[in-house]
């Protein structure tokens, strides 16, 4: 049909003319061998995409592997990304801007092996995308090693015996998995081993861009191919030897098509407010950087690491802090840090709340240390800086830190809690504390921070929650200052 | 380009030519033979025989390489590229 209206086959408009991105001398051809099937599908894929008038619009996503450098040629918008990863790069190219045209470019060794989890979810999410699986059985690029596909007995470098099934498992058949998925809506196993199936290729070519032009989801072609250089052999003998050894594994066959009956898909457009983003978090910011307020405070910026037992309120101490600590106009950081146990396992995290931007978020160096027991003590006063503060609870613990470069709070933290009826309101008797020391909050505000702090909770557990950040405030005021 | 050439025919650029052999194999009308002589990158390219060709674009889909076959089809009007 298209055939008729062309009067002259020649390089299509959808490769680069002169490959000025390709190193050396020949920005005249490309890299691949002599037979190679990737210039055959390269050039019906860019030929489609000339004929579609969709140069402009498509992202040709290269994968690694011979192909890595499919961006030297494609006259498209490019990205080459690590192993396996072009259908998770794709997706966010795709849903980032859902009028581009996404192609994802691999081989076997690429999605099949390394990359076969990344498929799987981005099939299943019937992400609008066309996925081109060029399937020749072997690692090409890195001298014909066996791949996920390589046939049973098949001898290659790394299978100088044949593969062989009681050690090295079956060719993985990708369509064949593809297809019990239920959002691909176009799956299809095509060969360039001669004449007729190149040109059924080209239709599942064709057919497969048009679904992702027309925005219909996933479609997946896979292609076998040949790969003269690693099967040792010229290239007429490779066309036969798909025909021969490669079909009866991996049968031809359109798996499912059902673009026809499938709509257009549409998904909102994600757009980053950040009125939004604190609309969510209930952030409410009750001033400015209390640090204007408060310019005698003993601690302009804080990196604290809080460590005890599971259950001991460790990572509310830091949410608690880094919530509070984003109320007062601060940037802050929470990273946890446990065990696979939920209680009674150690647990440690870190905090960071200062007025300028945050880099890494784990206090490597802290110059605070809250400690619940023993163990987080003795470990975590080693890496505080000189002169830092180091919070400990006397409740459990009966020994004395070990340095004497720090400046050191014994406060009974459980005991406290107890007194007021209810051990676990010990983190908030530590917000109080914290409060305290560093001088970067005011307890008068407390209260307005409640709500924010204990959504949903009753006012009973707000009224108790503040007596006892009021509590750790009041006990570090009388006993340290 | 010879401007008396008859409509279909294959052109095939001997430098770009891999001489893969594929274009060969797939021509139904056995029109296109490897050369004997080598190009620059010591290939054996192919080579259009001079008439007989019926412009099934059989060479120019079989090759690997975007720009080693043109096809000029019977259609083909010479003013068109310029």
């Amino acid at each position: 049909m298209i055939m008729a209206q062309k009067t002259v086959l020649r390089k299509p408009l959808g490769f680069i003319d002169v490959y000025k991105h390709k190193p050396g001398a020949e920005k005249d051809r490309t890299h691949y061998c002599p037979g190679c099937g990737h210039g055959i599908l390269h050039k019906l894929i860019a030929e489609a995409l000339e004929d579609f008038d969709i140069v402009d619009r498509t992202i040709v996503i290269s994968p690694v592997g011979c192909s890595v450098f499919a961006y030297y040629y494609f006259h498209t918008g490019n990205l080459q990304v690590p192993h396996g990863r072009a259908p998770a790069v794709a997706t966010s190219v795709s849903r980032a801007n859902p009028d581009s045209i996404v192609i994802s470019y691999q081989g076997d060794g690429d999605l099949a092996a390394i990359g076969g989890n990344n498929i799987l979810q981005a099939a299943n999410r019937g992400e609008n995308m066309v996925v081109f699986f060029v399937n020749n059985a072997i690692y090409g690029m890195t001298g014909g090693q066996m791949a996920p596909t390589t046939l049973e007995g098949q001898k290659t470098t790394t299978t100088p015996y044949g593969r062989n099934v009681k050690t090295d498992g079956y060719p993985i058949q990708v369509c064949e998995i593809i297809n019990q998925l239920t959002a691909p809506v176009y799956v299809v196993r095509t060969s360039l081993h001669d004449m007729p199936n190149i040109r059924k290729t080209r239709a599942a070519v064709r057919k497969a861009i048009q679904n992702t032009r027309d925005k219909k989801g996933f479609s997946f072609v896979e292609v076998l191919s040949m790969c003269p250089s690693g099967w040792k052999m010229d290239s007429v003998p490779a066309q036969k030897w798909i025909e021969e050894n490669m079909i009866p594994r991996f049968p031809l066959d359109t798996f499912r098509d059902i673009s026809e009956d499938t709509s257009a898909i549409e998904r909102p457009v994600p757009v980053m407010d950040p009125e939004e983003v604190k609309r969510i978090l209930e952030y409410t910011a009750l001033s400015d950087s209390n640090l204007e307020k408060n310019p005698d405070a003993a601690f302009d910026r804080v990196a604290v690491r809080i460590a005890g037992f599971g259950g001991q309120g460790i990572m509310s101490t830091g949410i608690a802090l880094a919530n509070v600590g984003m109320e007062y106009g601060y940037n802050v950081s929470w990273l946890p840090s446990y065990g696979p146990e939920m209680r009674g396992g150690t647990a440690n995290c870190s905090v960071k709340i200062q007025a300028d931007t945050i880099g890494a978020s784990e206090c490597t160096e802290p110059n605070m240390v809250i400690a619940m027991n023993q163990p987080s003590l003795e470990k975590f006063e080693k890496i505080l800086v000189p002169g830092g503060a180091l919070i400990y609870n006397t409740t459990l613990i009966d020994i004395e830190p070990s340095r004497t470069d720090l400046k050191v709070y014994p406060i009974p933290i459980t005991g406290i809690a107890d007194e007021l009826g209810d051990t676990r309101v010990q983190s908030m008797v530590n917000v109080g504390a914290f409060a305290a020391v560093t001088g970067m909050f005011d307890p008068g505000e407390i209260e307005n921070l409640m709500p924010s702090l204990f959504k949903g909770k009753s006012g009973e557990v707000m009224k108790l929650n503040e007596k006892a950040v009021r509590k750790g405030y009041e006990y570090v005021k009388e006993n340290f200052s | 380009m010879n401007e008396n050439r008859k409509y279909p025919f294959s052109e095939i650029d001997p430098d770009i030519c891999k001489g893969c052999g594929l274009c060969v194999a797939a021509c139904p009308r056995g029109v296109l033979v490897v050369s004997e002589k080598l190009n620059s990158k010591g290939f054996h390219y192919s080579e259009y025989v001079g008439e007989g060709c019926i412009g099934c674009g059989n060479c120019f889909y079989t090759c690997p390489e975007p720009s080693a076959v043109t096809v000029y089809l019977r259609n083909y009007v010479p003013e068109e590229v310029s």
